[in-house]
């Protein structure tokens, strides 16, 4: 009955959330009181019994992998399969057009709408692919792999692991500083991305070779400022609402994404302007 | 996929059904990625991740009907004492009956159910369990503790009835 005290508080103490202090006292106590010790014995066993029992059920590999499908960066395939189901449908499009209405003069406008369009499926593809590669990484337990605010610690970091190198900008009285780097792929390319942040939001910067990439994306001129998720053809990872600059210098592709402010991702993209 | 099995399993344990599991979990990747900007770096990402699971399954039908047809514990009530003169762990364990157990946990409510497991299973803190379920840390503790009463007391039953 002395006990009594002690044993209302037996489950707190095995779950380890009493105050230190009394957590001291309280394993003193059970090393000297045979009931307190028989109970939370038992106790601990109870636990793990739950913990075996509560561990049951494991994730099927099939489901596994459609999880994995639907939050992964788009794979290579289904970038394919893309172009084809586009130009599939530009083929239908434009028979039903040369069929039903004013034969020559819709059908040529339609073809070049068509390859308009494509061109814009096409960047949305590799936008979206970009916007899918920025949330994994922050997702990711280690989102870094080189950790330094020091840009001459970063930069060396990539020579070697891509076929490229590049400027970081002095980032000295600036709101920006630089988290780290990793290695990144688009379109089977290697690059590198850069993690800053500014007030709280985390930015990338992906820098690729330009003609590694789709020609799509030199076809639009520089500075080419996207709100994802405007266009129908877009996936749906584009709906995240990320602000987000790309253009080319230099024979580099960069880009520049993040939840920050349009102002806050210009400001950005003009000192790696300005450094390049 | 961060915490996707532990997910798993926890959406097992609130749905009883695979397929229900299966529909949550993945309800769950597409509010994470689609929210992921509400995030906030350096909070604890797996309470947000289980919260989320948590919010779409009680809004979900099976949810609804779970958390419906039980009443939820007065949290204000006086801190019970775990009763000490009979110990059903030990004669269950010493049966080594895993499958009574079994019963017993999914037949607790759901609140009882999830606080349970948060700690048990998840191996949470206190804390990381009052981020998960929204609710103060002496909700948590009391909550947890009528859940381990409520499970000794099912486990006594069904003890006796064999």
């Amino acid at each position: 009955m002395v006990c009594e005290s002690w044993k209302a508080k037996l489950d707190t103490y095995l779950d380890g959330e009493l105050p230190a202090e009394e957590m001291r006292t309280f394993d003193a106590h059970v090393r000297g009181c045979v009931s307190c010790a028989a109970d939370a014995l038992t106790r601990v066993q109870m636990k793990r019994a739950i913990q075996v029992t509560g561990k049951r059920f494991t994730p099927s590999a099939e489901f596994r992998k459609r999880i994995q499908q639907s939050i992964a960066p788009k794979p290579q395939r289904s970038f394919r399969l893309t172009w084809i189901l586009a130009a599939a449908a530009v083929v239908l499009v434009a028979a039903a057009l040369t069929t039903t209405y004013m034969a020559t003069r819709s059908a040529r406008n339609q073809v070049s709408r068509d390859e308009v369009s494509r061109n814009q499926a096409s960047r949305n593809q590799v936008f979206s692919e970009i916007a899918d590669l920025h949330v994994a990484t922050l997702a990711s337990a280690s989102p870094v792999d080189v950790v330094s605010t020091d840009r001459h610690t970063v930069k060396p970091w990539f020579q070697g692991k891509i076929p490229f190198a590049f400027n970081l900008p002095e980032l000295e009285n600036t709101q920006f500083s630089l988290v780290g780097g990793r290695m990144a792929y688009l379109d089977q390319t290697p690059g590198a991305h850069l993690i800053y942040d500014v007030r709280k939001h985390h930015i990338s910067v992906f820098i690729f070779q330009e003609r590694a990439l789709p020609p799509s994306l030199s076809a639009k001129s520089t500075s080419a400022k996207s709100a994802l998720g405007a266009d129908d053809n877009s996936l749906a990872s584009t709906d995240l609402p990320f602000n987000m600059e790309t253009w080319n210098q230099g024979g580099l592709r960069y880009f520049v994404i993040g939840d920050a402010s349009s102002a806050d991702i210009d400001g950005l993209a003009r000192l790696l302007k300005a450094a390049s | 996929m961060p915490h996707f099995e532990r997910l798993y399993n926890f959406a097992c344990w609130l749905t009883q059904d695979r397929l229900e599991a299966e529909d949550l979990v993945q309800e769950t990747y597409a509010k994470a990625l689609k929210g992921f900007s509400s995030f906030q770096p350096g909070t604890n990402f797996r309470a947000w991740i289980y919260k989320i699971l948590r919010n779409t399954f009680l809004t979900s039908r099976t949810g609804l009907k779970a958390t419906a047809t039980v009443p939820l514990d007065p949290e204000d009530e006086e801190e019970i004492l775990p009763s000490v003169s009979e110990t059903p762990e030990s004669i269950l364990l010493q049966r080594s009956d895993g499958q009574l157990l079994e019963q017993a946990m999914e037949q607790l409510p759901v609140a009882y159910r999830e606080v349970l497991l948060l700690c048990e299973v998840e191996e949470m803190s206190y804390q990381e369990i009052a981020a998960t379920l929204a609710i103060p840390i002496g909700t948590v503790m009391s909550r947890l503790s009528r859940a381990r009463k409520a499970l000794r007391d099912d486990l006594r039953v069904r003890l006796q009835k064999r």
